[in-house]
């Protein structure tokens, strides 16, 4: 309990320290950061000459300094091969977080990995393969051999679907556009490869499928939108804990200036009662609907609206489509798409229809939709930015759910104005940018059921870790680990062979139903237990990375330390992977086959950006972007002028819409109609269970957790994975504060720490999601018509496993919500 | 002194700065008389051992505004009533913790009802029961705690802290 580092100096920066530009790579929101390295027999001093802030140092400085850091701030590092000293401090010249760091971001340095400090030791340094009974070092060329000659010999004998690949698509750390870039020029130009997924769900498809299809790309506005907007309206996410200063330093301030704040989530959340204090109560409005019933209260806020006139006419016209339907329902589309008309006939409910499915007042289902479109006295529209996130990406009917999100955005003219927009407020930031996807189809191919029923020889994994981090875990844990164990007791069988007899023997355990897996991670991760090639990669700042954040502000995070040990970009993996399979490629032969794996003499991740993301952005290089700093520049870029490249503040601006690709611009609504629970078994198992299981974040840990396994102010606050509970429903089943339990159901198994929560509905139980300590996907299982899982619905029981440990036994369970 | 309000008259020096030089002329705050030098060329910082109070002084979950390791370094001292680790004091109950938020260096006021200190700014709020412990918010440390030393006579030292006090980068000046 109250773990203190003992801290009572910090080294001071000297004036003449080395200055880089970093984005925290952990989130979506990516705030500014700037690191200063400097050498070991060097210090600054407190006078203003001295250290680089030019203040006294000698003297206290004051609420929101910029001349202070946190012991998490500073670290020793390896650069250029010396060690030196290293501070990662928020940049108060950033406009996406003004000076403010985040629990995640603030310890960007602590999470470095030292061997002089000692932390994170847990991150790979060398290739690893599979040998006598367990994981020896060894070189880049052999791990890298044995990778493409197994992988080269399984897609000749049989096809590339037998290839199969779980790979990051976003920004930040593991990923960015040189690795994203790198990764897929490898599976979708030098191979056609339809079984891959992506990092969070168990198929290669779109979380938000729906609005893409309707023309609005989900990441349109500007965070400065929320700042002058009327009305912020937030359905199934929780930005104070998870996109924490997208929340204070953007939504606050739109509060402050009067904004009203509607929050649709069955959960009280942080951000609801932290609203409540900026905002006043009587300016936040929570509708807490029965879970899986978001669509239900979108609906009949939008049929409010319609009916009421409150709808933006002329937008409607010169923007949306007009003539009927444009769309129809299939296979790939689980809703109809067209006019508003076209979607009012499926959408049309009533606010005491709504009432009564969703379990609020018909009277604050109207509220809501006069605080986002009832126009003001004077006759003017109101501005109302609207967001949302997993609780419906991850929730029931994600396609109709996401689309009438985004119907009461159209409607009321509220994407591509000042104040307005709809969007994803997201997880990770973007990074995309690869070949055409296009050989994966749609509905994508649900790749973890593929491996389950025994498909697949290959299994290439970037960055993933299913185990912690997938739907119906726990079977797939064991499919994989018995799959896996085939080929190590083949590895076993044949040492001391030569390469050949040990290629062949792990091709025959492939054939007998094994899965041969190589694993590319920071960390030797969970899955990573089944590998039998381990590749180390190294993270942001210890290479140049470049993502877009939350409003797509595209910046170059700088490189200021050396890879750990002998760590790689990911972008140079897969070129030594390409590199590999064309040479056993060409000596099997296959000299066709063997060119296309041409074009990967990189020598730098700066040479897959250039290959990459300059190619379809010919404006935008490493140079220019290192000039834009921390405040980068808002894609699409669109030029170059002044030694500054030009960007764009908000999608749509000249209301044409074009995601969906149709050449008249026109943006479609969804005939977003309720059908009930989408995903099949979903009510039964809610009649079978007590406990409603959903699946939440904590600020603390959340997107880099697995980094957090070890790290002692994180693991002291939460030694396990907190399962809030109602306390009567803890008394209920005889559980104290910290005892371990578990949750059961016909999908698994799972366990974490009871956490009692006054605030939590009886019957409603919140797990935190991809805990290392403990996997809520082992109790969820269910996927919409596209593969997107719906993670947030689960039923289970609930079981005491132990009194609580000595770790969970002294940690504080009061409430998390302030009290001013 | 009115809970939840803690350091309202600290918190308004604060903001301008000029807490240090009106603290004597605040009646709550205790100023050491036996400061001790800090030895620049010391490995870790030399801490004064400052009295802050006597045990008599304090009442059960009412707060008493301190300053320490000097006038510029806000905190409090609190019998909580039941003893907790690290406390001192023949129940082991009485501890002392500085009142800037290691997140902005805001001043957090004591909420008596669940013995919390809470940051107005960001909603960062820490246990006093539990060392400190931030039990939700954006610090990367823990709120910094005074270690404490009761003498026979009842009279209360501190004489260390256990984190980086917010807005210096040695916890003496």
């Amino acid at each position: 309990m109250g773990y203190k580092r003992q801290v009572d100096r910090l080294p001071i920066i000297p004036a003449d320290a080395k200055e880089f530009n970093v984005t925290c790579h952990y989130c979506i929101v990516g705030c500014g950061y700037k690191a200063y390295t400097w050498p070991m027999n060097k210090q600054g001093g407190t006078e203003p000459g001295r250290n680089k802030f030019g203040v006294d140092l000698s003297e206290q400085q004051y609420q929101d300094s910029p001349a202070w850091y946190a012991p998490s701030m500073y670290n020793i590092v390896r650069q250029d091969g010396r060690d030196v000293q290293l501070v990662v401090k928020p940049d108060e010249n950033c406009v996406v977080n003004s000076g403010l760091g985040s629990i995640r971001g603030a310890r960007m340095a602590e999470n470095r990995p030292s061997r002089i400090t000692g932390t994170q030791q847990q991150r790979l340094s060398d290739p690893l393969v599979w040998r006598n009974g367990t994981w020896q070092p060894t070189s880049w060329d052999d791990a890298l051999d044995l990778v493409a000659r197994v992988t080269a010999q399984v897609v000749t004998e049989g096809s590339e679907d037998d290839l199969v690949v779980s790979v990051f698509d976003h920004g930040g750390s593991a990923g960015g556009y040189e690795n994203t870039w790198a990764t897929g020029k490898l599976y979708f130009q030098s191979m056609s490869i339809r079984n891959i997924r992506i990092h969070n769900r168990p198929a290669y498809n779109s979380e938000v499928h729906s609005t893409r299809d309707m023309g609005v790309g989900e990441l349109n506005n500007s965070y400065s939108d929320y700042e002058i907007t009327d009305t912020i309206f937030v359905v199934g996410a929780n930005p104070m804990e998870t996109q924490t200063n997208l929340y204070l330093n953007h939504m606050v301030l739109g509060m402050q200036n009067g904004a009203k704040f509607i929050m649709v989530d069955p959960r009280r959340t942080v951000t609801v009662h932290s609203a409540e204090q900026f905002a006043g109560k009587e300016n936040v409005l929570h509708l807490a609907i029965n879970e899986g019933t978001d669509m239900v209260v979108l609906n009949a806020i939008m049929t409010h609206i319609v009916d009421n006139g409150w709808l933006d006419d002329d937008f409607i016209a010169n923007s949306t489509f007009q003539g009927g339907e444009a769309v129809a329902q299939d296979a790939a589309h689980p809703a109809s798409l067209g006019s508003l008309d076209h979607a009012m006939q499926s959408i049309r409910t009533s606010l005491d229809e709504a009432a009564e499915i969703c379990g609020v007042d018909a009277a604050d289902i109207a509220r809501a939709a006069e605080w986002i479109a009832k126009p003001h006295e004077d006759g003017s529209r109101r501005k109302c930015a609207s967001a949302y996130e997993k609780g419906i990406i991850w929730g029931n009917d994600n396609y109709r759910t996401v689309g009438a999100m985004a119907n009461i955005a159209l409607a009321t003219g509220n994407i591509g104005r000042e104040g307005g927009g709809c969007c994803r407020l997201g997880g990770h930031q973007e990074g995309y940018y690869r070949p055409d996807e296009s050989v994966v189809g749609r509905p994508a191919e649900y790749v973890d059921q593929y491996l389950i029923r025994g498909l697949g020889g290959v299994h290439h994994i970037w960055a993933c870790d299913h185990h912690k981090t997938t739907i119906n875990a726990a079977e797939f844990k064991r499919a994989h680990k018995r799959r896996a164990d085939m080929v190590k007791d083949a590895i076993d069988a044949a040492a001391g062979g030569t390469r050949e007899q040990l290629v062949d023997a792990i091709v025959s355990a492939i054939n007998a139903g094994g899965l041969f897996v190589v694993d590319m991670d920071i960390i030797h991760s969970q899955i990573g237990q089944n590998a039998h090639v381990i590749l180390p990669a190294c993270e942001s700042n210890e290479m140049n990375l470049t993502s877009m954040n939350g409003e797509r502000r595209l910046r170059l995070s700088e490189k200021y330390m050396d890879p750990y040990g002998n760590s790689r970009p990911d972008c140079l993996i897969a070129a030594g992977i390409a590199q590999n399979m064309e040479r056993v490629l060409r000596d099997m032969g296959q000299d066709d086959y063997a060119d296309k794996f041409k074009g990967y003499d990189w020598e730098t991740e700066e040479d897959a950006f250039m290959d990459g993301f300059h190619q379809g952005n010919p404006e935008v290089t490493y140079d220019r972007l290192r000039a834009a700093g921390n405040n980068g520049v808002q894609e699409p870029v669109v030029g170059y002028e002044n030694g500054q490249l030009i960007g764009t503040e908000r999608l749509y601006a000249d209301g044409r819409f074009d995601r969906h690709g149709r050449d008249d611009g026109k943006a479609l609504f969804c005939a977003s109609g309720w059908r009930g629970w989408q995903a099949a078994g979903r009510a039964r198992e809610k009649a079978n269970h007590k406990y409603w299981i959903n699946n939440v974040r904590a600020n603390i840990f959340w997107q880099n957790q697995f980094l957090d396994q070890k790290n002692d102010f994180v693991q002291d606050r939460f030694p396990y994975p907190f399962i809030e509970m109602n306390p009567d429903d803890m008394v209920d089943e005889g559980l104290n504060p910290g005892d371990l339990l578990e949750i059961i159901n016909d999908n698994g198994v799972t366990q974490g720490m009871a956490y009692p929560t006054a605030s939590a509905k009886r019957g409603q139980v919140a797990m935190v999601f991809g805990s290392p300590a403990g996997s809520q996907g082992n109790v969820t299982n269910g996927v919409n018509e596209l593969n997107v899982p719906d993670y947030k619905h689960c039923w289970g029981d609930i079981r005491k496993v132990s009194n609580a440990t000595r770790e969970s036994a002294g940690i504080s369970f009061k409430s998390k919500e302030i009290t001013l | 002194m009115k809970c939840n309000r803690l350091v309202d008259a600290g918190r308004r020096q604060f903001l301008r700065g000029g807490l240090g030089a009106t603290a004597g002329a605040a009646a709550s705050v205790v100023m050491g008389t036996s400061e001790a030098r800090a030895e620049r060329a010391l490995a870790r910082v030399d801490y004064p051992a400052n009295r802050l109070a006597n045990l008599a002084d304090l009442a059960v979950n009412a707060p008493m505004d301190v300053a320490y390791p000097d006038a510029d370094s806000p905190g409090v001292l609190l019998k909580l009533g039941q003893g907790v680790e690290g406390g001192v004091g023949p129940n082991g109950d009485v501890v002392a913790y500085s009142v800037l938020c290691p997140h902005k260096g805001w001043m957090l006021s004591y909420n008596d009802a669940d013995r919390t200190f809470n940051c107005p700014g960001h909603h960062s709020r820490f246990d006093a029961e539990a060392g400190g412990q931030q039990v939700w918010g954006h610090a990367t440390n823990n709120l910094p705690q005074f270690v404490l030393r009761v003498d026979d006579a009842g009279d209360i030292y501190a004489e260390g802290v256990d984190e980086l006090i917010y807005g210096r980068l040695s916890n003496t000046l």
